[in-house]
């Protein structure tokens, strides 16, 4: 009766909830957005540092469930290095494969588990959330940058 | 106790039989209830206090009844029962007529660190509105409130308590007879938030002598949509309307307006007719099957859970008992939502969260917590449930 769950919450999700990748202040930051759930109280601050439209650094902070912590760090070490226009393309999709649609999965590594997320509607914004995050900053950096 | 009467026990969640733990966010409806409501929208549904039609004054005389049975039920008279869409709606009422006459910049009000959103939020928002200042009762390390602090908090600028007689996180009865004494002491009056309270205590609004007393219906079996505010008949005279509309007017010109008398002032355009008759309905099985058996039901399957999930090594209960139809945890090692989800998987539905509450949550030194609520329909059985899903929940995360 948990196979569901179990195909959601596989080893690697638990431990990215356990040990979070790219967990920090990113110092150099050049741009910084703050989520905040409001019906369970889970909040991710992503922190970007955006050199010539690659994302060279990312980190973030953050307290929560375990998808939403694991979401968070699966994301840093899936956008490290990517440009803004992939980065922004790989959260379309992975937003739109957590509700159900379908969408390419190339490029989004172990974070496509978390896509399962769809079998469990009260859940689906814990996954996403982070991904949320991450096109709010890059779309603030490029209106920064306009 | 009578789970044959609630048909929605016999649903399934996925593949697994429903354990319903979440009667602090909304009541299950017994069959009784639910064949009155369709007998009244089959027979009697009539719009109510206009019409001179002989199904006008029959649906009239049934809303009058279940406000005469709410009044009763209460202690009070039936000039002194409001119906409104809910304990927020009551809420909010008496912030914005009673609030609105009578905070002023330099004014307090005192308010527990327990509150509900719906009690801390239209005081907070007035007060920021006027310059007037919250003052809070913290809570003692037992998580109760800290009675020797709330006694420091009234003087001569409190213009009102706000109180709920019940946690919805805690579960614990906080002594609002006490607490409205020392309010009236100094000229101020006494609000209370009964939505957790009234399923599961005596409540004598005369004998608490509180100003006004606030709770909502679909935690009593009665549908959603459907609240009471109690106001002290006094009180209730002196307020102006809180909406305008239909049936709350005595004399309307094209400039200017009088109001009705008593509580139909309150009550602009077409109530919830429906609801009052469920409220009605509700009281009377609540009634048949006897308060006190049910009180004694809901405090023996509350007090086993608690002894039960305090010996589940990484369980931290929050508050200490008696408590009142719910109780709070948290399982170290695994977040609440994560919790929940588990235990819904297993049927077993929960509720986890802030419980709109936040400042209170916070207060406990955490973000959020699962609660398990408990009715009359629930039995053993769901307290077995409960506990059995925690463990799966440990073995499933590797909690030890």
């Amino acid at each position: 009766m948990l196979h569901d769950l179990r195909e959601l919450y596989q080893a690697v999700i638990l431990d990215h909830a356990a040990h979070p990748r790219n967990q920090g202040k990113l110092a150099t930051a050049t741009s910084d957005q703050l989520v905040h759930n409001p019906s369970c109280g889970d909040t991710i601050h992503l922190y970007l540092q955006v050199i010539q439209g690659r994302i060279a650094a990312i980190e973030f902070t953050g307290s929560g469930c375990t998808i939403s912590q694991a979401s968070a760090s699966l994301l840093t070490t899936v956008i490290k290095g990517k440009t803004m226009q992939e980065a922004l393309t790989l959260a379309d999709h992975f937003s739109a494969l957590a509700m159900g649609q379908a969408a390419p999965k190339a490029g989004l590594g172990d974070a496509v588990i978390l896509t399962q997320v769809m079998q469990f509607p009260t859940r689906i914004k814990c996954a996403t959330i982070s991904w949320w995050a991450l096109k709010q900053a890059i779309l603030t950096e490029q209106e920064e940058e306009a | 106790m009578r789970r044959s009467d609630f048909p929605e026990l016999t649903r399934r969640i996925g593949d697994q039989p429903l354990t319903y733990l979440d009667s602090a966010a909304t009541s299950l409806m017994p069959t009784p209830v639910l064949k009155v409501l369709q007998a009244f929208y089959a027979t009697n549904y009539a719009n109510v206090h206009r019409s001179v039609s002989t199904l006008g004054y029959e649906a009239t005389n049934r809303y009058e009844e279940a406000r005469q049975q709410v009044a009763r039920w209460l202690h009070a008279g039936s000039d002194e029962i409001i119906f409104t869409a809910g304990c927020t709606d009551s809420l909010n009422l008496v912030a914005a007529t009673w609030g609105r006459q009578h905070l002023h910049a330099g004014d307090e009000v005192v308010v527990s660190i327990m509150e509900h959103h719906s009690s801390l939020l239209p005081w907070q928002q007035l007060a920021l509105q006027v310059g007037a200042k919250l003052r809070f009762i913290q809570l003692t390390p037992a998580g109760t409130l800290d009675l020797e602090q709330a006694r420091t908090l009234f003087n001569a600028h409190t213009k009102v308590l706000v109180l709920t007689q019940v946690s919805n996180v805690l579960g614990c009865e906080n002594p609002v007879g006490q607490l409205a004494k020392w309010a009236h002491a100094v000229g101020a009056i006494a609000v209370i938030d009964g939505a957790q309270a009234v399923p599961h205590l005596a409540v004598n609004v005369a004998a608490l002598d509180c100003d006004f007393y606030a709770f909502s219906g679909h935690k009593l079996l009665a549908p959603t949509g459907i609240g009471v505010l109690y106001g002290k008949r006094v009180l209730l005279q002196q307020l102006p309307p809180y909406r305008y509309g239909g049936e709350m007017i005595a004399d309307v010109s094209c400039e200017t307006a009088s109001w009705a008398d008593g509580v139909q002032k309150f009550e602009a355009g077409t109530p919830n007719i429906i609801g009052a008759i469920g409220l009605a309905a509700a009281l009377t099985y609540l009634t048949k099957i006897g308060w006190q058996r049910i009180w004694q039901h809901d405090q023996v399957l509350l007090q086993d859970l608690a002894t039960r999930l305090a010996a589940i090594p990484g369980v931290t209960l929050y508050g200490s008992g008696p408590r009142y139809g719910v109780i709070s945890f948290n399982l170290a090692g695994v977040h609440p939502h994560d919790l929940a989800t588990v235990l819904d998987q297993l049927g077993v539905e929960v509720r986890a969260g802030h419980h709109c509450a936040e400042p209170l949550v916070h207060a406990l030194g955490t973000e959020s917590t699962v609660r398990a609520s408990v009715f009359l329909y629930n039995d053993q059985t769901d307290c077995d449930r409960l506990i059995s899903g925690i463990k799966t929940a440990k073995e499933f995360f590797h909690v030890t």
